[in-house]
């Protein structure tokens, strides 16, 4: 078989799912936008996803091939591996940024010093006192810590909207710059998600 | 009479059949025109107890027979063997106590459990239980029965679902797929459902708890969460009124019958049928006769709630988890199906109607629904079933050690499978030509609190300077819930060579050995199978002179040639039924030499009619 070529039948194949003459499976594509048949964009309807998902899910999921030769029972395994890792991809917002980020050339960011909010630095440095405190069995820095997480998770639902802000100035063709802010909204939100999680985890301990 | 033409619609492809391989009982089922049926054994009991004993001759027992043989050769006797699979000595150890068998060949990497003086490991003994339900479906249906789909608790992990695997090898069976055992029971419960609904199966059964939450719409069942707790089950039940039994015991007869293997296991027995009539009745008394003394225990449904209790709550953690996981609040949960034979238990059905606010499902016995799905499911790989699809997920996250001790995680929890990552590894010292990597699953941090896979030996790396190599490693888990590793040499783009130790269970190489030695044992499976391979082919020529005496062509023969035919036909059917298929086969070569000549001429008739363009 050479490239671009169905491996059964050798007819053109032009990186559809099947080969359009005799209907095998081919070798999937990587590309999960390409693999849903989606524009490179970041906001997606997830309804619209969703019925893809299943769509896809019935024409390449392994138990439809039991009964075919080896090479496509191989391909509906990887095709089916590629679907499910990319809907779990697609369908959450920060997981698809960072998908578009390293698709276009961005590392995929730790959090640095310099994206920790400033207005938070001293109240982080209360709040990690005050887990501390609670864990020594300390039950009355709970109702700061409650405080904390509202505010948290106030703070995480205001990112989102800027990162849904983002996203329709990249999908309407903003360029690199927008992508770098969404990097910095991306590691920004990673530092708040974090700190959300050890709150929660020091209240339901 | 090679020269008929076969009638290609008549050629049915393989049985695929569902095989529940429970911790108690094992069931095998098919799927009718319409329906999944259960297959019962020779003794018309559609259970099989899974128990293995060896009688004093040798001979391999299973079923009913060998849970007889619980009370009178308990030492030659195994039972829930399924709490034993893919685990490792340290694993068990605890339990092992409370089993009257024990394990052989201590040191050893693998698991082995001594029966007699034969020695077996965990999957040795399932593929008995396994052989057995084999030749109840293949009695039943009338051929050869070669690929199963088995079901596996929900939350069996890597080593305990490639074990069940090698079981199904070593009795004879591809194993076309694992099934997730609470999945299968919503797909029997779900055969007819037409709209959207969001269910949570709840199994408990004698030794493993499931509870899997899943979403139903337009055919697919996917599966959004799932949790469990693989050593919890009606066994614990048991052991805990074992424990106090035997405490009576100990201070009113003032003796510790707890060493005496058949004494136990005949106690065992006692409480469990006590457990059962609780079920029913509000209160029972556990009967034990041992040795001409008597033990007789009141036992209340009150005090036996209050006893359970503990055990019961510890399925309701793992139950608010995977609502957690599957974002889904108890409200939105439309239906429960419960599973397992501890379902009877009335304080567990009100324990799982408070906990999730709906009635629960009992429409489908809860010791067979497991086994129809399977059944469902080897249709839908058979292409029988098509307008019906399953989307599970993997129960415990992937990981790989890193420095410290630490546990990255690669494939979370709950992803739906087949689920794949990446990875890429370099090296760290000049010239180093492998990397090991130690994979884990489970969910917490540190690799000494997770469950050990395996290692992965990267081997044959092309020398170059430290962190100069990039391998790229991917991990995918397949359909099964089982873990496959490729990788790849970026700079040269090679494939790489990939050693697998798995750190539990059996190596590629001893499944092999332990198929061959399962040959062996199989010599009279083999002689059957050849008998009924005989008949069928019988069938096939026995039709086919059928047909053809019916066409003008027999009757154009000579006398003597149709007396020929027909002598041929008799003498296959006077020895179609015997168990030599020696002579069956050939008696089908004499009706072969005998009606060669018609099969001639019937085909030179074919030939001219077709060339005269008139049907035949």
């Amino acid at each position: 078989m050479h490239q671009g070529h169905c491996w059964q039948c050798e007819h053109p194949a032009e990186h559809n799912l099947f080969c359009t003459f005799c209907n095998s499976l081919q070798r999937p594509q990587t590309d999960y936008y390409a693999f849903f048949g989606l524009p490179h964009k970041l906001r997606l309807d997830s309804a619209d996803l969703q019925k893809r998902f299943y769509q896809l899910s019935k024409l390449l999921h392994p138990d439809r091939y039991t009964r075919r030769p080896q090479r496509e029972k191989d391909y509906s395994l990887e095709a089916t591996a590629i679907l499910n890792d990319g809907y779990r991809v697609l369908r959450d917002p920060v997981r698809r940024a960072e998908y578009v980020l390293i698709e276009q050339g961005f590392d995929n960011g730790e959090p640095r010093s310099k994206d920790v909010p400033p207005e938070l630095l001293e109240e982080v440095f209360a709040w990690n006192m005050a887990i501390e405190e609670l864990r020594g069995g300390d039950q009355s820095v709970r109702p700061q810590l409650e405080k904390a997480r509202d505010t948290l998770q106030g703070m995480l639902g205001e990112l989102d909207a800027q990162l849904d802000a983002r996203f329709g100035e990249w999908d309407s063709g903003h360029g690199k710059p927008t992508l770098a802010a969404i990097r910095a909204v991306l590691n920004k939100r990673k530092y708040v998600g974090n700190l959300v999680t050890e709150v929660e985890k020091a209240l339901t301990a | 009479m090679g020269t008929f033409q076969i009638d290609f619609s008549n050629v049915r492809p393989q049985r695929v059949v569902g095989i529940d391989l429970g911790t108690t009982n094992s069931l095998v089922a098919y799927m009718d025109a319409s329906s999944p049926k259960v297959i019962p054994g020779a003794d018309g009991d559609p259970l099989v107890p899974s128990v293995v004993s060896l009688d004093p001759a040798g001979g391999i027992i299973v079923g009913n027979p060998a849970r007889a043989a619980l009370v009178t050769h308990p030492d030659r006797t195994i039972y829930s063997v399924k709490r034993l699979m893919g685990r490792g000595i340290e694993d068990v150890a605890g339990e092992l106590k409370l089993f009257p068998f024990k394990v052989a060949g201590k040191g050893e990497s693998v698991l082995k459990l001594s029966l007699g003086e034969k020695v077996y490991s965990p999957p040795e003994i399932s593929a008995f239980i396994l052989r057995q339900v084999k030749r109840n479906a293949e009695a039943a249906l009338g051929e050869e029965v070669r690929q199963a789909v088995i079901t596996v608790p929900a939350y069996f992990n890597d080593a305990q679902r490639q074990a069940t695997k090698d079981a199904g090898r070593i009795a004879g069976l591809e194993v076309l797929r694992l099934v997730n055992e609470p999945t299968a029971a919503a797909l029997a419960y779900g055969l007819d459902k037409r709209k959207d609904a969001i269910v949570a199966v709840y199994d408990f059964g004698g030794g493993t708890f499931d509870i899997s939450i899943l979403k139903l719409h337009e055919g697919i069942f996917e599966v959004l969460a799932t949790g469990g707790d693989t050593h919890l089950g009606g066994d614990d039940i048991d052991n805990l009124l074992l424990k106090i039994a035997l405490e009576d015991i100990a201070t009113e007869w003032n003796q510790d019958i707890s060493t005496h293997g058949n004494a136990v296991q005949l106690l065992r027995l006692a409480v469990i049928e006590a457990k059962h009539r609780l079920s029913t009745l509000p209160a029972t008394t556990i009967e034990f006769d041992y040795n001409g003394r008597q033990y007789r225990r009141e036992l209340t449904r009150d005090l036996f709630d209050r006893l359970i209790t503990p055990i019961i709550d510890r399925t309701l953690a793992p139950c608010r988890l995977c609502l957690s996981d599957a974002s889904v609040s108890p409200d939105q949960i439309d239906e429960v199906v419960l599973v397992g034979g501890s379902t009877r238990i009335p304080l567990v059905r009100s324990a799982v109607e408070t906990l999730f606010r709906a009635r629960p499902h009992t429409e489908l016995d809860p010791d067979k629904v497991v086994a129809l799905g399977a059944a469902v499911q080897a249709a839908i790989l058979s292409g029988d079933v098509q307008d019906k699809l399953l989307l599970d997920v993997t129960p415990l996250s992937l990981g790989i050690e890193t420095m410290g001790g630490l546990v990255s995680k690669l494939i979370h929890r709950n992803s739906t499978i087949p689920a794949s990552a990446t990875e890429v590894f370099t090296t760290a010292v000049d010239g180093q030509t492998n990397v090991l990597i130690h994979v884990l699953q489970g969910e917490r941090e540190l690799v000494k609190d997770c469950r050990s896979l395996a290692r992965f030996d990267l081997k044959g790396i092309d020398p170059a300077p430290a962190g100069l190599s990039r391998i790229e490693v991917r991990f995918l888990i397949d359909a099964n819930g089982i873990l496959h590793v490729s990788a790849r040499d970026l700079r040269t783009g090679r494939e790489q060579s990939v050693e697998v130790k798995p750190s539990y269970g059996l190596t590629d190489a001893q499944v092999e050995g332990m198929i061959l030695e399962s040959i062996e044992r199989a010599e009279e499976d083999f002689h059957e199978r050849q008998v009924r391979e005989a008949r069928v082919e019988a069938d096939t020529i026995l039709a086919a002179v059928e047909k053809a005496r019916q066409n003008d062509a027999f009757f154009d023969l000579e006398e003597s040639e149709r007396d020929a035919i027909t002598l041929a036909l008799n003498e296959l059917l006077v020895v179609y039924h015997g168990d030599d298929h020696l002579l069956i086969r050939a008696k089908i070569d004499q009706l072969n030499q005998a009606t060669m000549k018609l099969a001639e001429n019937m085909m030179n008739t074919a030939v001219s009619n077709a060339l005269k363009g008139t049907k035949i």
